[in-house]
C-alpha cells in the first residue's frame, strides 16, 4: 500500500466527513479538508510513526474570485523518510476569511502565513504575529487578489509621449 | 601625456580653476554601495578583477552616504524601498551624481506592476542612464565614463 | 508621487521585543536596508545588550517585485523570462523549476540530450552561485582577496553561458520541452577546460580559509543547529545538510536524469557556520564530477521536444510546411493552454529546495504561480539562530545562510 493510501486511510478514520475529497494528478495526491480540522490533520500527519510528514514545504493560497469558496489555502508537506510530497487544500469563503494557524505544528509556517495574509487578506487564527511582510506597513489592499489591479503604467509610445510625460512625476533636485 | 606638454621650461602648468576642479572630481569619484538586485552582481563583477573600476579611481565602494559622491542605483526600486533611497540621496553631500544602472532603475524594466517604481528618476535626479538587463560590466564602465565627460563639462556656478 | 515615511513604531513591535527593551535596558538598533554586509536589501532590527544580540527581527519586502502577479498577466512562455530575475544567482535553476512545472502540468516530454544539457548548465550555475557565496562570505569576514579570485572564476562560467545563449546572467535558456537552442561546438572544449582548471582553484581557496585560525575562530561554533531544528524551521540545502539532514532533492526525488550520475552528498555534523562553508566547498567538487559525467555521456538527438502544440517549430520549417506556420502563429499570438489542475515541483537550487506551485485554468496564462524559495525559510530562522551572538557573528551567520533577497521577496 503506498504512502498516499496510508495517509488517506488514516485521515479518513480520524476526520471522517471533514476529509472532503482526494484528488490525484500526475503522481501527486491532494486532500481537500475543512478549515476547522487543518491543525488536527497536520498534527496527525506529522506525528504518525510511519508517515512522518515533518516538513512544511509550501503554504500558499489561490484566489478563485468570483466563485465561492473564494480562497483555497494550499499546503505541501514533505516526508524525508518516504521522499514524497503530500498536498492539502482548504477552501475558505471570501467574506472575512479565517483559517486556524498551523504555526504550532510547523514553526516555519509563521512567515508563510504572514505572506498569505499580506497578499490575500486571509486571517489566521492563533498566529503570533500577523502583520504585513512584503508590502509596506501602511499599504491598503491585498495585491494578489484577482480583483486587485496589476497597477501597470501606460507604455509611452511616440504618439502619446508628451501627454504621459506631462503627467509623470520627475525629481527636480 | 597631458600635463607634461604644458610644463614648458618653468615647471609651471596653467589652466582654469574649473578644469582642475572637474578633473579632480572625476578622477576619484567614490561610489556608494547601492546594489539592490541583479544589477548589483554585475556591479560587483565590474569592481572585481576582470573589469576593474579601481583604475578609474573607484577603488572603494563606500557604504556610508556621507563619504561618497556617486550613487549607482543598481537594481529594481520598490515602493517600500523608495523612501530609503531618497533619504540616502539627501544624506550625500554635494557635489553628487546619480547613475541609473540597468533597465529597472531607468524605466521600470520588464516589471510593470504595483510594486516597482517605474524609473528611479521619479525619486532622484539622474545624470546617466545605462541600459541592459543587467548591463555588462563594460556597459557600466561606459556609463561611468560618460558621466566623467559630463562632469568635465560642468560650470562652477557659485564660489561659496 | 509624495514619498512619505512611516516606519514601524515600537508599539507594533511590542510583542516581539523583550521587556528589557521597553524599559530601556537594551538598545534597539536598525541594521538597515542599505548595509554592506546584508546580502541585498534586508533590514534587521537588533535588540542589543552591549554587543550581544538579544533578539533579531528581520524585515523583508524591500525587493518585492510582484513577480507572481505579473506572471499571471503573461502567457506561460512569456512568464518564463521573469523567473530569471527571481533568484538572480541561480537563473538557470529558476528556469528549470518553472519549465519542469509546466512540463508536469501539460505532460510534455523532454529528450535525453536536453536533460543532459540541463544538468550541465544547472551544475555550472550551482558552482557559480557557490563561488559568489564564497567571495561575499569571505568579504564580510574581511578576506578581500578571495572575493577577487572567485569573481575571476565566475567570469569563465559566464563566458560559457554567453556562448550558449548570448547573455551572461538572464539567459532564459531552459524552456518547457528542453533547451532553447543546441549548444555550439565550442561548448564542450570550454566546459572541459573549466573542469580541468577549477580543482586547483578550489584547493587554493581551501588553503586560504579552511585551516586559517582567524577564519576558524570567527566561524566555528557560531550558531550550531540540530537536524530537528533544521527540519522544523523549513531549512533545506547546504544549511540543513551542514546540520546533518541527509536530504538532497537530486538524490531523493531525482529529476532531469540525475539518477544516472554518481555523486555524493556532503554532510556536516555541527551545523555551524564553518560546516556550512565546508559543505558548499565539497558541493562544488561534486558538481564538477556531475558535469564531467554528463559531458561524457552527452547523447545526440533533439534538444527540445517536438510536440508542436507546445514547442514552436524551427524557423527552417516555416518555409515549406503549413502546419508549422499555423503552430507558430498559435503559439506566438495566443500561447499554449494548460488544463485546469495544479502541480508542485521542487528542484535543488544552490540555496535549498526551490519549489514551484503552478495552477492552470484551461487558458494560456497561468492562473496562479507561487515559488517556494529557500531564502525565505532561511531568513525566517534567523532569530532562532542568532540569539546570544555578537553583532560581528551576525554578519557571519547571514552570509553563511546565503540569502538572496530577490529570492526571498520575489
Amino acid at each position: 500500500m503506498s504512502i498516499f493510501e496510508k495517509a488517506v486511510d488514516l485521515l479518513r478514520d480520524r476526520l471522517g466527513k471533514d476529509l472532503l475529497e482526494v484528488q490525484r494528478y500526475r503522481g501527486e495526491t491532494t486532500l481537500l479538508l475543512n478549515p476547522e480540522v487543518v491543525v488536527e490533520a497536520c498534527t496527525i500527519l506529522r506525528d504518525d510513526a510511519e508517515l512522518k510528514f515533518r516538513f512544511l514545504a509550501a503554504l500558499t493560497a489561490v484566489d478563485y474570485w468570483p466563485e465561492e469558496p473564494r480562497f483555497n489555502i494550499v499546503y505541501q508537506l514533505y516526508s524525508h523518510e518516504h521522499s514524497t510530497y503530500l498536498g492539502l487544500r482548504v477552501p475558505v469563503q471570501g467574506k472575512d476569511p479565517l483559517v486556524p494557524s498551523v504555526e504550532g505544528v510547523f514553526p516555519n509556517a509563521n512567515w508563510h502565513e504572514r505572506e498569505v495574509f499580506d497578499m490575500f487578506g486571509v486571517t489566521f487564527a492563533g498566529h503570533s504575529d500577523l502583520r504585513r511582510i512584503l508590502m509596506p506597513n501602511d499599504w491598503e489592499g491585498h495585491p494578489l487578489r484577482k480583483d486587485y489591479p496589476l497597477g501597470y503604467e501606460e507604455v509611452q509610445f511616440s504618439f502619446n509621449f508628451d501627454e504621459i510625460d506631462r503627467r509623470k512625476p520627475y525629481a527636480k533636485e | 601625456m597631458g600635463v607634461e606638454t604644458k610644463l614648458g621650461n618653468f615647471g609651471v602648468v596653467t589652466t582654469t580653476l574649473e578644469q582642475v576642479v572637474n578633473w579632480s572630481r572625476t578622477r576619484a569619484m567614490w561610489p556608494m554601495l547601492f546594489g539592490l538586485a541583479c544589477c548589483a552582481i554585475e556591479m560587483m563583477a565590474a569592481a572585481a578583477s576582470d573589469y576593474d573600476t579601481s583604475r578609474f579611481g573607484m577603488e572603494l565602494m563606500r557604504a556610508s552616504p556621507r563619504q561618497s559622491d556617486l550613487m549607482i542605483v543598481a537594481g529594481r526600486v520598490t515602493r517600500k524601498m523608495a523612501p530609503v533611497l531618497r533619504r540616502l540621496y539627501d544624506q550625500m553631500p554635494a557635489p553628487k551624481w546619480v547613475v541609473a544602472m540597468g533597465d529597472c532603475s531607468s524605466c521600470g524594466g520588464i516589471f510593470n506592476n504595483y510594486a516597482i517604481v517605474p524609473g528611479v528618476d521619479e525619486i532622484v535626479p539622474v545624470d546617466v542612464y545605462i541600459a541592459g538587463c543587467p548591463p555588462r560590466p563594460e556597459g557600466l564602465i561606459h556609463g561611468i565614463l560618460t558621466l566623467h565627460e559630463k562632469v568635465m563639462g560642468e560650470k562652477i556656478t557659485d564660489y561659496a | 508621487m509624495a514619498i512619505e515615511e512611516r516606519d514601524i513604531t515600537l508599539d507594533e513591535l511590542r510583542h516581539l521585543v523583550s521587556n528589557r527593551a521597553l524599559e530601556g535596558d537594551t538598545m534597539l538598533l536598525n541594521m538597515g536596508p542599505q548595509h554592506p554586509s546584508t546580502h541585498g536589501v534586508l533590514r534587521l532590527l537588533l535588540e542589543l545588550d552591549g554587543e550581544v544580540a538579544v533578539n533579531v527581527i528581520p524585515d523583508i519586502g524591500f525587493l518585492h517585485t510582484g513577480i507572481e502577479k505579473n506572471m499571471e498577466a503573461k502567457t506561460y512562455e512569456q512568464a518564463l523570462v521573469m523567473t530569471d530575475r527571481m533568484d538572480y544567482l541561480n537563473n538557470l535553476g529558476n528556469n528549470l523549476c518553472y519549465a519542469m512545472a509546466i512540463e508536469k502540468l501539460v505532460d510534455l516530454d523532454v529528450p535525453e540530450r536536453a536533460q543532459a544539457l540541463r544538468v550541465i548548465l544547472a551544475e555550472l550555475q550551482r558552482i557559480s552561485s557557490h563561488l559568489i557565496f564564497l567571495g561575499s562570505h569571505a568579504l564580510d569576514l574581511a578576506a578581500m582577496s578571495v572575493f577577487l579570485y572567485c569573481f575571476r572564476e565566475r567570469e569563465i562560467i559566464l563566458d560559457i553561458f554567453e556562448l550558449c545563449s548570448g547573455a551572461r546572467m538572464m539567459t532564459s535558456f531552459i524552456r518547457p520541452g528542453g533547451v532553447w537552442r543546441d549548444v555550439p561546438v565550442e561548448f564542450e572544449p570550454a566546459v572541459r577546460d573549466f573542469i580541468a582548471y577549477l580543482p586547483k582553484r578550489i584547493k587554493q581557496y581551501e588553503d586560504l580559509l579552511t585551516n586559517n585560525p582567524l577564519y576558524i575562530d570567527r566561524t566555528r561554533g557560531i550558531s550550531p543547529i540540530t537536524a530537528d531544528q533544521a527540519i522544523e524551521w523549513g531549512l533545506s540545502g547546504p544549511v540543513a545538510r551542514a546540520a546533518g539532514v541527509n536530504w538532497d532533492l537530486r538524490k531523493s526525488n531525482p529529476y532531469s536524469g540525475y539518477e544516472l550520475y554518481d555523486f555524493e552528498i556532503p554532510l556536516g555534523s555541527h551545523g555551524d557556520v564553518y560546516d556550512r562553508y565546508i559543505v558548499r566547498i565539497q558541493e562544488m567538487r561534486q558538481s564538477l564530477r556531475i558535469i564531467e559525467q554528463a559531458l561524457d555521456r552527452l547523447p545526440g538527438g533533439a534538444f527540445r521536444s517536438d510536440n508542436r502544440k507546445f514547442v514552436p517549430p524551427p524557423r527552417s520549417e516555416l518555409g515549406h510546411s503549413m502546419e508549422a506556420v499555423i503552430h507558430h502563429f498559435k503559439l506566438w499570438t495566443e500561447g499554449f493552454s494548460a488544463p485546469k489542475a495544479s502541480v508542485f515541483v521542487a528542484v535543488e537550487s544552490p540555496r535549498g529546495e526551490l519549489g514551484c506551485f503552478l495552477e492552470g485554468d484551461g487558458g494560456p496564462k497561468p492562473y496562479r504561480v507561487h515559488f517556494r524559495t529557500p531564502s525565505f525559510a532561511a531568513l525566517q530562522s534567523m532569530p532562532m539562530m542568532s540569539r546570544g551572538y555578537l553583532v560581528a557573528d551576525l554578519v557571519a551567520i547571514i552570509s553563511s545562510l546565503d540569502p538572496i533577497l530577490g529570492d526571498t521577496d520575489r
